[in-house]
């Protein structure tokens, strides 16, 4: 089954971008991260591959940013999938059991024609 | 099922002696059921050229770019009580299919009101599946400027597929992807018949990305990647003669793997499924 349009022209368009960002579908599994995403993340997504929902806690930890865990369904991008919004926050977080980084998250649902909910865009960058 | 093409230009309508084989009208298909009922695909200027013999006419519209709208106001049964016309076309997040089509079909582009016709029924396509009489009918949105839409027709098993707009390779680094991240891939996987745009040639798709068409390669790669058996070419490049198409599907051929058959998108070309 091939990914709605407005994902595959989401994910074209943020393989172009030096943003970082990531892809995630109406399940909230996380199908897509670009290059800039990937010096982030520490692993390049050729290598990851798509992390399916159940994984993404084992793979990714999130905390704020004086280290306490955050409810993932508190996440920018949880709140993006489950209520349809927007939503920001700083967090800290490491993957693949790489460093811990501060960094800022801007979630947005992915609504495509007749309002068909898609999944969530996410755009990241580290907190200076 | 029997597949006609009526109208093969691409953009703009191109009559001439450099244009009799593959066909001078925009973009025009019809498809007749094995009981007699005919879809037609897309609405171009060969769309008079099409003569319904029964009381109801199904016209399926891809997206609203004017070469595949102008035929519409030039369309003998849209002005006859007895025929009940259906147009089907794809949903937009800002207007309906009448408030977008009456942009046309009123002054001062045209003399007669969508509102004036006397038997004509608008329907907004979101991708899903629906039943016309003897067809299943897929649609899914594509890669093409503005809400584009493609059809999957099929009937007794037999499938066809209708992508005349289609840039499936825009902004993909390494063409074709997989399947999963292949605009149109679901319309056409395993299909009997892929109609498919093969507007531009390789030099001329570099100056046009982003317009929403392919290159014959493309197509080519699109119809391999998806598993379809024959590819039909289509919307030929209003500047692209008889003699230029001959000479690059001669050179297309030699890239073809399996059993895919590539049939040059003549005028009138005539295909049973």
């Amino acid at each position: 089954m091939a990914h709605p349009i407005e994902i595959i022209l989401l994910r074209q368009w943020a393989s172009y971008i030096a943003v970082p960002m990531w892809i995630q579908d109406e399940g909230g599994n996380m199908i897509y991260y670009n290059e800039a995403a990937a010096q982030l993340l520490g692993r390049r997504f050729d290598d990851s591959g798509e992390i399916h929902v159940s994984e993404l806690a084992t793979v990714f930890e999130t905390t704020d940013l004086d280290g306490k865990p955050i409810p993932s369904e508190e996440l920018p991008v949880a709140i993006a999938l489950a209520q349809r919004r927007p939503a920001h926050l700083p967090v800290r977080f490491r993957a693949f059991d790489g460093p811990w980084r501060e960094i800022e998250v801007t979630a947005v649902p992915v609504e495509g024609q007749e309002g068909r909910h898609l999944g969530a865009l996410a755009a990241f960058w580290e907190r200076v | 099922m029997k597949i006609r093409l009526v109208g093969t230009r691409g953009s703009v309508a191109r009559a001439g002696i450099t244009t009799v084989r593959y066909g001078g009208d925009t973009s025009v298909v019809q498809v007749t059921a094995e009981g007699g009922r005919v879809v037609v695909l897309d609405a171009g200027s060969g769309l008079p050229r099409i003569q319904p013999d029964g009381d109801r006419i199904d016209i399926l519209l891809s997206h609203l770019h004017f070469d595949h709208i102008q035929g519409l106001g030039f369309f003998k049964p849209l002005f006859d009580p007895d025929v009940e016309t259906h147009i089907w076309g794809p949903v937009s997040t800002t207007m309906d299919l009448k408030q977008r089509l009456v942009r046309y079909l009123s002054p001062p582009l045209f003399p007669v009101r969508l509102r004036d016709l006397p038997n004509t029924h608008l329907h907004d396509v979101a991708p899903g599946t629906f039943s016309l009489g003897p067809f299943e009918v897929i649609s899914d949105l594509v890669c093409h400027p503005g809400p584009t839409l493609g059809y999957r027709i099929t009937e007794n098993g037999r499938s066809f597929a209708y992508l005349p707009d289609h840039e499936p390779a825009l902004g993909v680094r390494n063409f074709p992807p997989a399947p999963e991240w292949l605009s149109g891939a679901d319309v056409a996987r395993d299909v009997d018949v892929l109609l498919h745009d093969t507007q531009y040639t390789e030099d001329e798709y570099r100056e046009r990305q982003g317009w929403g068409h392919s290159t014959l390669e493309h197509a080519v790669g699109f119809a391999l990647t998806v598993g379809a058996r024959r590819l039909v070419t289509f919307h030929h490049d209003p500047e692209h003669g008889d003699a230029q198409l001959d000479r690059r599907l001669e050179g297309a051929a030699a890239s073809l793997r399996g059993d895919l058959k590539l049939i040059p998108g003549t005028a009138d070309l005539a295909l049973a499924i």
